[in-house]
């Protein structure tokens, strides 16, 4: 993370001391903003964090474990883990499928924590869901009796789809308290006013959305990453890009263009879907899960040294 | 506006914030969010402040395309059977036979107004649906509507209308395929769409501005009914009674009585089978999200939902399918709480039985939907009704002597759509004055 900043500092192109200065102003803004967890800013202290996604309880409680566990092998430098909602309005087929099939395999919000005090992991852990469980745990006073448990079983932050920053004061304040990230997600279209408001408010990570819509793998990386990143850049949070990245070759793209993490969800649950679909064993699986992780891990890398040298020759 | 000067034309100004008490709010993904600060200023400029003339316009389409005012109608023989005097408000005889062009009608033109290009839409009964492919017809704009696979099996004249009229009827096959989702699924689509297409959503749900908006495009139905019953009775009803969905036809009923706090409000829910919740089956088999819900955040809205003790959401029923959502408009929740609104449940049964005697008495043949309203006045008011309490599987809310002197009950909609499912359901089950089914049971 700290290096984008460096590269920035060598440019000396007139157009950007004007937003170096607007990055001045912000940067102690971020400084209280950013970094509850010391664990998530490790994760993106060194080189292009690889930040997988995968629902908790797909198939089963016992593969899931598997697979997780096979996504740091892989390289995973933190992991989303999503307590399924049987509602995910910002979800594509794919990951539905996944929330279904983890629901209909009994995943509740009480089993979701006894699952990441089982993992055997030793990566940051961030738990993606929506509102209306934590609402659910919580009591008159707001979220925070679930932000206490999650903080106990060992999570990091959240990511919540469904709660705009402008909702989200009380699961910011329960999370301020407890040494959790509130991590935002930053659509295309979001810009002006809106940004800065979200920027502000933002812990963590930042979770760029790399293209309008819902979640699911592309065979192509979308033109909007690059415009959004470069939105961004005066910010200092780290930019994790999401959405749609399904190749190695993806990674590359979006790290070279700026990203200091890729997201990946979809293309992982796809092979945990093919799995379920062809009857193949748990172990396979993982196997699976683990080499496209080291595919995508490989391709981050090659994008950040890419990224390093356009910056060196400069 | 001023709700003593019953010719008033301009809606009922909303609280513009988007909360109801401790219910309403924006609770969508961020992509969506630009679009509704878009729709919020929209709303504000166009629907309240009657910017380029938007209302006036609105008004002159209900009009001349809709058809309103629509009727507020003395019904003899419900008034002899209940012993005071009934009036129906004849949204059925609104064009596409139902209030829900009410809102289509403002959303689509609004869609205009923000130069949009597309509207997509979701539905239940397909009567919003339906709606909303006439009103995108008749103002030129292309139409897609989402809509769950059993809705589009239970519901299939409204599907060929939809056609008819060029709209695309996509289907939903996500869990129990009915409108939860069928919202979920326009959601997502509008979430990849935003920058040129408006969602239409169907009732006063979702985040604001939709829930006040929809309120205010539905408002005519008791606007209308405030000046007629003046107009015609001389004095303001004692009650007003509406079936309850999502809200927006109950809403649309209220809004202009809300601040006339001697006219009771009656919100009428789909008590379904039975008014409990199977957690473990994940199914609620009704959908009383007021009377059996608790409150969550669904669809963009915090308020009361059917859903269990972890927070997800259940999958509702009713033998009407506009009624079937596990949720209810914030507004609706907060008035209830309040106090302003009765809520109360009638069952699957009871709406049938409704069904048939209004078509029998009065030559009216109503959507399901209203049948709960009427069902409702049966079960209170009628000839087996409880001396001290609600008959039937009613709430504790619904007491003998619940309605006074003069009832308006709304009609939400016609009853064209429902007929085989009415055949289905009255051959299968020993429904009081139905005729015999048997003939037809193989269709119509
Ligand atoms: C005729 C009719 N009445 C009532 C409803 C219930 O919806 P709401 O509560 O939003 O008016 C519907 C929904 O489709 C309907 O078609």
């Amino acid at each position: 993370m700290t290096e984008p900043t460096a590269d920035r500092e060598t440019d000396v192109a007139a157009a950007d001391r004007e937003a170096e200065a607007v990055t001045a102003d912000r940067e102690t803004d971020a400084a209280t903003a950013t970094g509850n967890s010391e664990a998530i800013a490790r994760a993106f202290a060194d080189g292009p964090a690889y930040v997988p996604y995968l629902a908790v309880g797909d198939p089963d409680y016992e593969s899931s474990l598997e697979y997780v566990e096979a996504l740091e092998r892989g390289g995973a430098d933190l992991i989303e883990l999503g307590l399924p909602f049987s509602e995910p309005i910002a979800e594509g087929p794919t990951i539905q499928g996944a929330v279904v099939r983890a629901l209909e395999g009994g995943m509740t919000p009480d089993r979701f924590f006894e699952f990441v005090e089982d993992l055997d992991v030793d990566v940051p852990l961030v738990c993606m869901t929506y509102y209306n469980l934590i609402y659910q745990w919580g009591d008159a006073e707001g979220p925070r009796p679930f932000v206490e448990r999650a903080a106990d079983a060992g999570l990091e932050g959240f990511v919540v789809p469904d709660l705009p920053a402008e909702e989200a004061d009380p699961l910011r304040d329960a999370c301020d308290e407890f040494g959790l990230d509130l991590v935002f997600i930053v659509a295309p279209t979001t810009e002006g006013d809106r940004l800065d408001r979200i920027m502000s408010r933002v812990s963590g990570y930042v979770y760029v959305q790399a293209r309008l819509g819902t979640t699911g793998a592309q065979d192509d990386v979308s033109d909007h990453t690059a415009a959004s990143l470069d939105r961004l850049r005066e910010y200092d949070v780290p930019k994790a890009v999401g959405f749609g990245i399904s190749s190695g070759e993806h990674a590359e793209r979006i790290v070279e263009a700026g990203a200091d993490g890729i997201i990946v969800g979809s293309a992982l649950v796809d092979i945990v879907a093919a799995g379920v679909e062809s009857d193949r064993s748990t172990e396979a699986v993982a196997d699976q899960l683990e080499s496209l992780s080291r595919e995508l891990v490989e391709g981050a890398d090659r994008g950040y040294q890419a990224r390093s040298s356009v910056a060196d020759s400069r | 506006m001023n709700p003593a000067d019953p010719a008033d034309p301009t809606p009922v100004p909303g609280e513009t914030d988007g909360k109801f008490g401790r219910y309403g709010g924006q609770y969508v993904p961020e992509a969506l969010m630009p679009a509704i600060e878009e729709l919020t200023d929209a709303y504000e400029r166009y629907v309240l402040e009657n910017q380029d003339g938007f209302m006036d316009e609105f008004r002159r389409c209900l009009r001349e395309f809709g058809g309103r005012p629509t009727p507020l109608q003395h019904a003899e023989r419900l008034s002899d059977r209940y012993d005071r005097d009934v009036y129906l408000k004849r949204e059925d005889l609104l064009h596409g036979g139902a209030h829900k062009l009410n809102n289509a009608l403002g959303q689509v033109l609004l869609a205009k107004y923000m130069g949009k290009e597309r509207v997509i839409a979701e539905t239940g009964a397909g009567q919003h649906g339906t709606a909303t492919a006439m009103a995108a017809a008749h103002l030129d704009m292309p139409c897609e509507v989402y809509m769950g696979e059993r809705d589009i099996n239970r519901q299939r004249p409204n599907v060929f209308r939809m056609t008819l009229n060029g709209a695309t009827v996509t289907p939903v096959t996500a869990g129990r395929g009915t409108l939860k989702e069928a919202i979920s699924e326009t959601m997502r689509d509008w979430a990849g769409s935003v920058e040129d297409t408006h969602y239409v959503i169907g009732s006063v749900v979702g985040p604001h501005p939709f829930p006040a908006m929809v309120r205010d495009f539905q408002s005519v139905v008791s606007e209308e009914a405030r000046r007629q019953a003046l107009e015609t009775i001389g004095e303001l009803p004692t009650d007003v009674v509406a079936c309850a969905g999502g809200g927006s036809n109950t809403m649309g009923s209220f809004a202009a009585f809300l601040e006339d706090e001697r006219v009771s409000l009656h919100a009428v829910e789909a008590g379904g089978a039975d008014l409990s919740i199977d957690e473990a089956a994940g199914v609620a088999p009704n959908s009383a999200s007021l009377y059996a819900g608790e409150e969550g955040v669904l669809h963009g809205a915090r308020t009361k939902l059917l859903q269990d003790a972890h927070g997800q959401i259940v999958e509702s029923h009713s033998v009407s399918a506009g009624l079937d959502y596990a949720g209810v408009g914030p507004e609706l929740a907060h008035l209830v709480d309040e106090g302003r609104v009765t809520p109360a449940a009638v069952d699957d049964d009871q709406a049938l039985e409704a069904f048939h005697l209004l078509s029998r008495t009065e030559g009216i043949i109503p959507a399901l939907e209203s049948a709960h309203a009427l069902a409702y006045l049966e079960d209170v008011a009628g000839p087996d009704a409880d001396a001290d309490a609600g008959g039937g599987n009613g709430t504790a809310d619904q007491e003998a002597d619940a309605l006074g002197e003069t009832v308006v009950v709304t009609v939400s909609g016609r009853g064209d759509k429902d007929l085989e499912t009415v055949i289905e359901e009255t051959a299968d089950r020993d429904i009081d004055g139905a005729p015999d089914m048997s003939a037809f049971t193989g269709g119509i």
